[in-house]
């Protein structure tokens, strides 16, 4: 068995520091299984969240070695073990302690976002038809388990702090799934442009980059969603078809 | 939205724990795009060597006004003001210029190289103040489609030149190397500009039932089977615009010779 050094943040809301423990790796381990076996051996008290082990509840968010990374998914053969491995909590919401965060200001913009409303049934006994090939674009932002990697990578978050005026690359994946719905009618444009501040969005890439679900998240959901701003604020032909038509 | 209060704030610049070689990535970018800016500026105020036999360059076309076969509408009218510095490229290159600059893939891409914002995915910035794309000036950028159709107008005239260059000064048609620089030069540019976001958004992306229409949905899934690679095509046409045009010029200097083939 190899020995890895992990170089774990340990602190809370007040700040804190990195502190080295060495472990015994074995073959297949994750990023995880090695904060667990440092937790039950030497940091008792080392608080950390996960839930599924299986990369689908999206719990055990940190940054691994500066990146954004599920613990669970992360392999040690994936990283470079002759140096310490850093482990840090998420950078973009306030610590609670040592790797955990409070991601509750997220559940708070969700909450804000015009809920799903379908038009009336397509049949008389209150069922809806429509091509799946329309409704695979929304699947694809379906597969979000909410890990907050994209928030918690997005510079308009973490570096500039721009919680009250920017929802986040999550929820523009969740606003695309509900505005590019077939059954959807309710208009959340206006909303995007003012309220969630996507002008915000500098199309970066790293929420996509980050995301452990492959998500297309700033060309399938973010862009379009962009485009549909454009259409309705910025497109004065359009403006002026609008007019004609109405 | 309630606001936060984070333990990491204000980090300086570049500071990060990443251990890849996050720099490489901006750096190339930097260099890649700042050489082609410089170039097509130095080939674009030259207004001379643009042209050979049937071969046009694609920095000048559409070619208005200028001196060569290939001129629309003769050579520099008379009443351009003296004081202006005169060259066709600088009539039409504005508009494939300010295309790929509003371009959503170059815009992610030119923030980090040439802005540092960030520098990279997860490393700190060098200016605490942001405003994104939200307002002026970056908020002009939402203009990308209306560049876009002035940028398909001249691809359509890069088509017509990449035709014209099948046919040799004698009058018969052949193929030089000219030609086929010139064709995958409409190739790679017609890939990019064909299958970028406005283009995939204009062609369906804007509707919720794209199979409503099976014309609009085949034409949506063939602008999103470009747009997959829009990175690529991006880097593919910058190469193979600035080439076409090294080639043109070299060749009418007389430092290269164009190699007929058929």
């Amino acid at each position: 068995m190899a020995q890895a050094t992990f170089r774990i943040w340990r602190g809370d809301k007040n700040g804190g520091a990195f502190k080295d423990y060495m472990v015994e790796t074995d073959q297949g381990m994750v990023v995880l299984d090695a904060v667990h076996r440092i937790q039950a051996e030497q940091a008792n008290d080392l608080a950390v969240r996960w839930n599924c082990k299986a990369g689908k509840c999206g719990s055990c968010s940190a940054e691994i070695n500066g990146m954004p990374r599920l613990m669970c998914m992360t392999r040690l053969d994936q990283l470079d073990l002759s140096m310490p491995v850093i482990v840090e909590p998420m950078h973009a919401f306030p610590s609670i302690r040592d790797l955990v965060t409070d991601v509750s200001w997220n559940f708070e913009v969700k909450k804000k976002i015009k809920k799903f409303k379908p038009r009336k049934p397509d049949a008389p006994d209150g069922t809806w038809r429509m091509q799946q090939a329309d409704i695979d674009r929304v699947q694809e932002f379906r597969k979000c388990i909410e890990c907050f990697l994209c928030q918690d990578v997005c510079h308009v978050l973490r570096e500039h702090q721009k919680h009250d005026e920017f929802i986040g690359p999550r929820f523009l994946v969740y606003t695309a799934a509900l505005e590019m719905n077939p059954l959807d009618t309710e208009d959340r444009v206006a909303d995007l442009k003012e309220r969630d501040g996507i002008g915000y969005c500098n199309i970066t890439t790293c929420c996509r980059q980050v995301c452990p679900e492959h998500i297309t998240i700033t060309e399938n959901a973010i862009i379009p969603l962009k485009e549909r701003v454009v259409d309705q604020y910025f497109d004065p032909l359009k403006k002026l078809f609008r007019i004609f038509g109405a | 939205m309630a606001s936060v209060d984070l333990v990491w704030k204000n980090g300086r610049f570049g500071q990060t724990s990443r251990r890849d070689t996050w720099w490489l990535e901006p750096l190339l970018v930097f260099l890649g795009l700042g050489a082609f800016v410089v170039y097509a500026t130095w080939a674009a105020f030259q207004g001379n060597h643009y042209w050979h036999n049937q071969y046009l360059s694609p920095f000048y076309s559409p070619e208005i006004f200028g001196d060569s076969p290939h001129s629309l509408f003769g050579p520099k009218p008379a009443w351009w003001p003296a004081f202006m510095p005169f060259s066709p490229a600088l009539l039409i290159l504005w508009a494939p210029g300010l295309f790929r600059f509003t371009c959503y893939y170059y815009r992610g891409a030119y923030y980090k190289a040439f802005w540092a914002d960030p520098p990279a995915c997860a490393v700190s910035e060098p200016r605490n103040g942001y405003r994104g794309e939200k307002l002026l000036p970056l908020v002009l950028h939402n203009v990308h489609r209306y560049i876009f159709y002035a940028a398909t107008i001249v691809w359509f005239f890069l088509l017509y030149d990449a035709f014209v260059a099948f046919r040799f000064p004698d009058g018969s048609l052949g193929v030089g190397v000219g030609t086929i620089v010139l064709w995958i030069n409409v190739i790679f540019l017609g890939g990019y500009a064909f299958g970028c976001h406005c283009s995939r958004h204009l062609t369906g992306g804007f509707l919720d039932a794209i199979t409503s229409s099976p014309v609009r949905h085949k034409l949506y899934n063939a602008v999103s089977w470009l747009n997959a690679n829009h990175k690529k095509w991006a880097w593919a046409s910058l190469f193979s615009v600035a080439f076409s045009d090294i080639y043109v010029r070299l060749c009418s200097m007389g430092i290269w010779s164009d190699w007929r083939i058929l």
